[in-house]
């Protein structure tokens, strides 16, 4: 069954759980395995966390999470209106980090990469950034 | 996120429990810092049994305790993860400095 979902929340790490949650949910009416359910659940969450600890570092804002899926493919976008990334390749590579006396394991876009089908992320300085990542529900 | 400790001669085992994500990781740093700042034990293990979930924020938490741990030559293990955390595990590779038991 073709579907879609839309959610608007604001960019706080307590909806964090609620947006991993709500985007697992929007997947279980395709009786995706539990390893896909959580992939999936992992992958938002980083995302999530991203818009939160360095999208808004600044400012306050929200946090637009889409999601379709055709054809057992989910497509779901987490766009913020953040700080935005400077240099995207450099940010995709492992263990890269700009919180350096933080804790951040520099994994984020690592996990969203490897629990994922795909990754693409388009980010504009000053304007945010727009995650997208597919994935096949039924394997 | 809940979380409770168990000490035996050596072993300080810290279990948590819940979900572990960027919502509870200041505070529970807080809370494993001062618990562990005077520990006398020789290993501490992270019992994951009962945590449900953990995303990259957990990696850098138990890394930045292992760091702490490793300058008192306190020995750090991880134990009990459920598929989804030891999956994230296995790719930060993080087993390679904290084995797993």
């Amino acid at each position: 069954m073709d579907n879609s979902m839309c959610l608007r929340i604001k960019a706080i790490e307590s909806n964090e759980s609620f947006a991993r949650s709500v985007v697992s949910a929007f997947c279980v009416g395709n009786n995706p395995s539990l390893e896909t359910v959580n992939d999936i659940k992992t992958a938002i969450s980083e995302a999530v966390t991203n818009s939160i600890v360095h999208g808004y570092t600044k400012y306050e804002g929200d946090i637009l999470l889409e999601a379709t899926i055709k054809d057992d493919l989910l497509t779901v976008r987490v766009i913020d209106y953040g700080i935005g990334i400077l240099d995207v390749d450099t940010a995709l590579g492992d263990y890269y980090t700009t919180e350096k006396n933080g804790e951040r394991s520099g994994l984020g876009f690592t996990i969203m990469q490897s629990f994922m089908d795909s990754l693409e992320v388009e980010s504009v300085m000053g304007a945010g950034t727009t995650v997208t990542m597919t994935k096949k529900l039924n394997v | 996120m809940i979380v409770s400790t168990t000490k035996n001669n050596n072993n300080i085992c810290i279990n948590l429990e819940g979900e572990l994500d960027q919502s509870v990781a200041s505070k529970l740093r807080t809370q494993l810092d001062d618990y562990l700042l005077n520990t006398q034990a020789k290993n501490v293990i992270f019992n994951l049994d009962k945590l449900k979930f953990m995303d990259s924020t957990g990696i850098g938490l138990i890394m930045g305790r292992y760091k702490k741990l490793n300058a008192k030559k306190i020995a750090v293990f991880i134990t009990n993860p459920n598929k989804q955390i030891d999956k994230v595990l296995t790719i930060s590779g993080i087993y390679k400095i904290i084995p797993k038991i």
